[in-house]
């Protein structure tokens, strides 16, 4: 299937719905790994909207990305109960074994904030994190 | 055979829950998938018989089935941390399958909606109203009230909207119920529905709870048939902080930008869609089935104190011995929560702020450590109850970095539709870095000597921390969301206890 195909055919699965615009931006980001100007256009014809109401609220929140990004990505809670943990002091050696391989992104709270420092890679939460266990993840990702 | 009983919660998953489990198995063990108990720190916790070990891994496995394992806390439902809370509205925490409908049914599921079919909307709200219930997402309004407002409203469609979108660091009791007892969440917005007329339901869940995605989801395609005529659909967030305010919701909801609608129109008349529309919090919503069992209303308003009734499922985080989840009646002190059940900090070292109430909640001192836990006592404290998270930190948190934090998070999640909160935060950031690093010269234009009304000097420390206080003057009276609103309490609360963490 052609990814204009693709496109449409997730357009057509949620076009009934109410609200159909947040879910079609969900499906669109996971399977193109962005929702890009192609497909703000595709969405504002199928939704009968303008392209800067689409733009407008795909540019709003922070899950969608303008562009694709080829890295694996970690994401890594910087909120309250992790800095208390200690998260910051682990942010070097995170860069450093990120380097320019992986993209680490910062997520504010992933509701495990007993336990933390804390990330999520994919649907994958891990928990009690020091510098060894993250770099460990972040190479391996 | 022996059955274990391990928990398949986020939190424990993410501590290794499910190599845990599949090692079990391995030795020829039968294991069941429960909901936490919610001593965080256990995780995860291997149930046998009853008894309890954790925190366990898989080379545990072989010391625990022949019962020499040296992590035995012996009974759970004995362990002082469970023994000691009255627990409604996770009543059914560590002790069920999540997704299995026996459990449910055999614990008192669907008891509520039952009686609530049989009594009719009116005295649904009525029993609402007298059990003292109030909104948990933080604002704790009377939820029999915001009822009464939708059931009174005439339009030919209501929603009830669950706001899962639990966003304040500290907090995951939202996450546990719907990863937990997600039936019960169910139930009463079903309940909710049929008090206000309204057939359609819409929980909307942060994306940043993929388990609980997940098994929400589930839930609602297992129950279908027994909450019908009423539909209830999931609905994910987009990574934004500020969807949790209903209005922001709302919209996002309706696949827009997830800006802050001006009040009135209330939501409760002007909704989703422009219908009347409850929203309420998951734990709202969940602490409703017990309520409309027969007395439920009463016990619930014979708890707690003066108007903070019933009880409230606690989350205590960050760096704490004892981390999880703590439901009891209104009233218990900071100090007990933090130190006694709590157990103080994990690293041993002395307490230095608690943070209540999320990113918009002031850091409290130990020295304010008797204050009750009740809506107005914390108000009036200039704090914030709010989801009721507690975030302790110790004795090495920089607390002028944590009050950059507040403004740079602020700044970072701001719908950005008044200028107070989406500027005032910004400049908040760049005000703390100059009282951070002892004040500012005049630079550049300002010094040209054509600049006749300029100041003829920098700025003193002093000079910046009085410019800090006018704009959260500024941002706390022209906000309008508590975002920008209540930002400037977890500042100001840090620079009037910790001053000495601003200057470097
Ligand atoms: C910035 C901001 C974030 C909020 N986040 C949440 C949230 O994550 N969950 C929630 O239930 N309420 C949140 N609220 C409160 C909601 O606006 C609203 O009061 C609540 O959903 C009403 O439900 P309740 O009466 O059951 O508490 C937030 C409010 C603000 C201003
Ligand atoms: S205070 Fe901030 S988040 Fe709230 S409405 Fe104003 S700009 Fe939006
Ligand atoms: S603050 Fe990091 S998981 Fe909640």
């Amino acid at each position: 299937m052609s990814s204009s195909q693709k496109l449409a055919e997730i357009i057509a699965d949620h076009k009934g719905r109410e609200g159909a615009l947040l879910p079609i931006l969900h499906d669109v980001q996971k399977e193109f790994g962005c929702v890009d100007e192609n497909s703000e256009k595709a969405i504002a014809e199928g939704l009968n909207l303008s392209r800067a109401e689409v733009h407008g609220v795909v540019s709003f929140y922070h899950d969608f990305l303008k562009q694709a990004d080829p890295r694996p990505v970690v994401q890594i809670c910087r909120a309250e109960s992790c800095k208390a943990r200690g998260v910051e002091a682990l942010m070097d050696d995170a860069n450093k074994a990120a380097g320019e391989r992986v993209r680490l992104s910062t997520v504010y709270c992933l509701g495990l904030c007993s336990s933390g420092p804390n990330a999520r890679i994919g649907d994958k939460l891990h928990a009690r994190l020091d510098s060894a266990a993250l770099t460990k993840l972040i190479e391996n990702a | 055979m022996t059955t274990i009983r391990i928990s398949d919660d986020a939190l424990a998953r993410a501590c290794g829950a499910d190599e845990l489990a599949a090692a079990f198995e391995k030795a020829g063990a039968s294991v069941e998938r429960t909901s936490s108990w919610g001593m965080q720190w256990l995780e995860p916790l291997v149930e046998v018989d009853g008894k309890g070990y954790g925190p366990a891994t898989p080379d545990d496995v072989t010391a625990i089935l022949d019962g020499s394992s040296d992590k035995g806390i012996g009974v759970i439902a004995e362990h002082p941390f469970i023994a000691g809370q009255q627990r409604l509205t996770f009543a059914r925490a560590g002790k069920t399958r999540p997704l299995s409908l026996d459990d449910y049914e055999a614990t008192g599921g669907w008891s509520g909606l039952k009686r609530a079919r049989e009594i009719g909307p009116e005295a649904i709200v009525e029993e609402v109203l007298s059990s003292g219930l109030r909104g948990r997402g933080g604002a704790g309004f009377p939820a029999g009230i915001k009822w009464k407002t939708v059931a009174g409203a005439q339009a030919d469609q209501k929603y009830i909207v669950c706001n899962a979108d639990e966003g304040d660091s500290g907090t995951f009791a939202d996450r546990m119920v719907m990863e937990g007892d997600p039936f019960a969440l169910i139930e009463g917005m079903a309940i909710a529905g049929e008090a206000v007329g309204a057939t359609k339901g819409y929980v909307y869940l942060r994306s940043e709870y993929p388990d609980a995605i997940d098994k929400m989801e589930k839930a609602v395609r297992a129950c279908a048939h027994i909450v019908a005529p009423f539909v209830c659909e999931i609905r994910a967030g987009a990574g934004a902080y500020v969807c949790g305010e209903e209005t922001s919701l709302l919209n996002s909801l309706e696949g827009k930008r997830g800006e802050v609608r001006a009040k009135p129109p209330l939501p409760a008349l002007k909704g989703l869609f422009g219908k009347p529309t409850v929203v309420n919090n998951v734990l709202t919503l969940a602490a409703v089935p017990h309520i409309l069992m027969e007395g439920g209303a009463s016990l619930y308003d014979s708890l707690g104190i003066d108007r903070s009734k019933g009880t409230m499922p606690i989350q205590l985080a960050g760096n704490i011995k004892h981390g999880g989840l703590y439901e009891v009646a209104f009233g218990i002190t900071l100090g007990e929560l933090v130190n006694e059940i709590g157990g103080g900090t994990q690293s041993g070292r002395p307490v230095k702020a608690v943070q209540v109430g999320g990113p918009l909640g002031a850091y409290i001192h130990p020295d304010q450590f008797d204050i009750p836990f009740d809506y107005e006592a914390y108000t009036a404290a200039d704090a914030l109850i709010g989801h009721a998270g507690i975030t302790v930190f110790d004795d090495t948190a920089d607390m002028g970095a944590m009050a950059r934090f507040a403004m740079e998070f602020c700044a970072a999640e701001s719908c950005g539709k008044c200028t107070p909160c989406r500027l005032g935060a910004v400049r908040g950031m760049e005000v703390i870095d100059r009282i951070r690093v002892g004040g500012r010269e005049l630079a550049g234009v300002e010094t040209e000597p054509q600049m006749h009304n300029m100041p003829k000097k920098g700025r003193s420390p002093d000079e910046e921390i009085q410019l800090l206080e006018d704009l959260c003057e500024t941002m706390k009276f022209g906000s309008l969301c508590a975002l920008g609103g209540f930002t400037p309490y977890p500042v100001m609360s840090a620079l009037k206890h910790w001053p000495e963490d601003f200057r470097k």
